[in-house]
């Protein structure tokens, strides 16, 4: 159905995938990721063009780790994690778990490997079947990976339910009766009953009020300690994923635009994207004035991303210039484990001379606004 | 973006005095909003925060008596605005208030739209119904508000369906709409919520720019103690149907009285602290149908001692402007437990 997305002329010819932070034993990696949505449109729904809702993502997650990954909303990062599962089929791509090559499983393959992989999802609410029992539920991974039977299912369940902080005997009730908080949690037993590896945490926390959220996390957190489970964990919100995230991916129209630790990120943005994204949180502390960078616009259609840097057209770094609507920035290393893609940010491989070709007019230069503590 | 109160001047613009809202619920009683005052002076942003469940929203639109049976308003409740009592009027009385001098904002941008009608006919249809504007006059209006809200090329975009604008946008148009009339209220429950953090930085902006540049009074409705903290001067926190704490901002921030607002400033990831394991209020809000005897938030409270079980918590006073529901303000020697104790099991 869809057709291959014809080369910008500006674009350097396809280079080896970069991988921010490749693993030397990744539990999970991800090479060229993509998945494109056909746009459709008229009386008999022809394809138009296409949505790149993940545009070549490469990137490795390691055997117990949490890799965050934030964006607003269109940025790809729920199909991201979606496709990783398979629960939509990537257009391109290689995907390896345990050294397993994903995309090429089929049938009881497939379903083999997904004990090993699952998903939280955001909305507690609807990602329950109201007509089943809690219980039911919980125990349904058991009986289709035939982990259970019986007496043992049962008893399995109760205790799964018991160790994401619900009573055993709840196995019987439906999920109406819960609250929302609840319900996350039973969501959490369903996932971990197949005792994955590794789960895909998709907004596990964003439905809940703060209290809630907060014993949520900590459950999530001590269950990688007790399990040594790797989490993908996708957020919207920059302070829940500082607080999870061992390393912290940030994407933008389908992109990863700056990779780090998390650490490394959150004390030293440099991709303005980033910069901006984290001025943007709101501070609990009344005393403290921060200096905003209010970006101009909304988030452009990934149907029809800007040329060159996809940024650009908001981006508030001082040397933007042409060149930037030009040059696809590559992803690169600025710092030992920090990657970014910004042609203004230096270090470069981009050189000068390469950007005056395109139209440049100011020289890289280091942009790292103070975002916090200004008064 | 701190929006300074205006202590001292004059009469209260909005006057709320044990405002009670209860449904009826066959043969429960659910005490939704129970026994809230509190005081809105003019241009002042007061910011109303809690959880789900803890009566906000009810108490918005209470304040617009828009509350639908089952729910209702109970006898002794009092609301006065602009020196009106808001509870005795007729029909015809309450509607001139709303969307005239007191207008209310929404989370939900796009089912607070009507999809088959232009942005601009919607802000006009306000001039026109209100005003009674002429169609000519009401969408020159419409033109300006769209302007004064930030939507670039106010008069192409007038033109535009609900669903060609962004969220972000969609949210500039209900400001637009519900400042038309010059309100000198604006109820914002939840503006935000919906909205990715950049967008949520934009209209937070906005909200702070109309309140000073029209002398809007604002009740901003949250759960998020982030925005409040940026934009509000002083603090309602709500907690089962009550105010159970109420202080300038600065002063809530910095020393908080009720374990339960304690909890709410503890529980919060912040930027800068990595993962540290995170305070934890246990449990939930209890259904307002079964609110606890004594202190309603006494069953997920660390210090919660008999007292907390047979009396109810009056509001005791800290400072002037500053009010704790909780008897640990009574006996402080108990409070000093409170560096004891470890939040975080």
């Amino acid at each position: 159905m869809s057709t291959r997305p014809a080369p910008s002329p500006a674009a350097p010819p396809a280079p080896a995938p970069v991988v921010p932070g490749v693993l030397a034993d990744p539990l999970l990696s991800i090479r060229r990721l993509t998945k494109h949505f056909p746009v459709r449109s008229g009386l008999f729904g022809r394809a138009t063009g296409q949505v790149r809702a993940v545009d070549g993502v490469s990137l490795d997650v390691g055997h117990g780790e949490t890799l965050g990954v934030v964006g607003e909303s269109g940025c790809g990062k729920t199909t991201l994690g979606r496709t990783i599962l398979r629960l939509i089929e990537p257009t391109g791509g290689d995907i390896r778990f345990d050294g397993v090559d994903v995309l090429a499983l089929r049938g009881k393959a497939l379903r083999t490997m997904r004990r090993n992989m699952q998903i939280i999802f955001q909305d507690p609410f609807s990602s329950l079947n109201p007509r089943m029992t809690i219980g039911a539920t919980v125990r349904e991974g058991l009986t289709v990976h035939r982990l259970a039977e019986g007496a043992a299912a049962d008893q399995r369940v109760r205790q799964l339910l018991e160790e994401v902080g619900l009573r055993g005997e709840y196995a019987s009730r439906y999920p109406h009766e819960f609250s929302g908080g609840q319900r996350q949690r039973v969501g959490i037993a369903r996932a971990l009953a197949v005792e994955p590896k590794f789960i895909v945490c998709d907004e596990p926390v964003s439905a809940l009020d703060v209290s809630v959220q907060a014993q949520v996390i900590n459950l999530l957190m001590d269950l990688q300690r007790d399990r040594g489970l790797a989490y993908l964990f996708i957020a919207h919100d920059l302070s829940v994923v500082e607080h999870m995230a061992n390393r912290v991916a940030v994407m933008y129209l389908g992109r990863i635009v700056e990779f780090a630790s998390a650490t490394d990120l959150y004390r030293e943005p440099l991709m303005p994207y980033t910069q901006a994204l984290l001025s943007a949180v709101p501070v609990p502390d009344p005393v403290t004035r921060r200096r905003r960078i209010v970006l101009a616009g909304d988030v452009p259609s990934p149907a029809n991303p800007p040329s060159g840097c996809v940024f650009h057209p908001r981006c508030h770094h001082p040397a933007r210039d042409a060149a930037c609507a030009t040059i696809v920035p590559p992803l690169e290393e600025k710092a030992p484990g920090h990657w970014v893609a910004c042609i203004k940010q230096p270090p470069t491989i981009v050189t000068w001379d390469a950007q005056r070709q395109a139209g440049a007019t100011k020289e890289p230069t280091r942009h790292l606004p103070v975002i916090g503590r200004a008064t | 973006m701190t929006m300074p109160g205006r202590p001292g001047a004059g009469e209260p613009l909005l006057r709320v005095h044990d405002l009670r809202t209860y449904f009826h619920i066959g043969g429960a009683v659910a005490r939704a909003v129970d026994g809230v005052s509190f005081d809105i002076r003019a241009g002042e942003t007061v910011g109303m925060v809690g959880e789900s469940g803890c009566g906000k929203s009810v108490t918005a639109l209470s304040l617009l008596r828009l509350v639908d049976p089952p729910g209702r308003i109970e006898a002794g409740s009092r609301i006065e605005f602009e020196g009106r009592d808001l509870l005795s009027l007729d029909e015809e009385g309450i509607r001139r208030i709303r969307g005239n001098r007191i207008a209310m904002v929404f989370q939900e941008p796009m089912t607070a739209l009507n999809p088959v009608f232009t942005i601009g006919d919607q802000v006009a249809e306000v001039a026109r119904v209100h005003a009674r504007a002429s169609r000519r006059a009401a969408w020159e209006r419409a033109v300006e508000m769209l302007n004064l809200v930030g939507i670039p090329d106010p008069r192409e975009r007038a033109k535009s369906y609900p669903h060609q604008l962004s969220g972000g946008m969609r949210q500039r148009v209900l400001i637009a709409m519900a400042l038309v009339m010059n309100p000198s209220l604006l109820i914002a429950d939840e503006p935000t919520t919906a909205l990715d953090v950049t967008i949520q930085a934009q209209i937070l902006e906005l909200l702070a720019d109309l309140q000073q540049r029209l002398g809007l009074a604002v009740l901003l409705i949250t759960h998020d103690l982030g925005v409040v903290a940026e934009v509000t001067s002083r603090v309602l926190v709500m907690y089962g149907g009550q105010i159970v704490e109420r202080a300038p901002v600065r002063e809530l921030f910095r020393d908080p009285r009720h374990p339960y607002t304690r909890g709410l400033l503890e529980a919060m990831p912040r930027l800068g602290r990595q993962r540290d394991r995170l305070a934890v209020i246990p449990g939930t809000v209890p259904p307002p149908t079964h609110w606890p005897t004594g202190c309603r938030f006494r069953d997920r409270c660390a210090f919660a001692w008999p007292r907390c079980a047979n009396e109810p918590p009056p509001e005791y006073p800290v400072s002037a402007d500053h009010a704790a529901r909780c008897h640990l303000v009574d006996e402080p020697a108990r409070a000093g437990a409170v560096a004891a104790v470890d939040h975080t099991s």
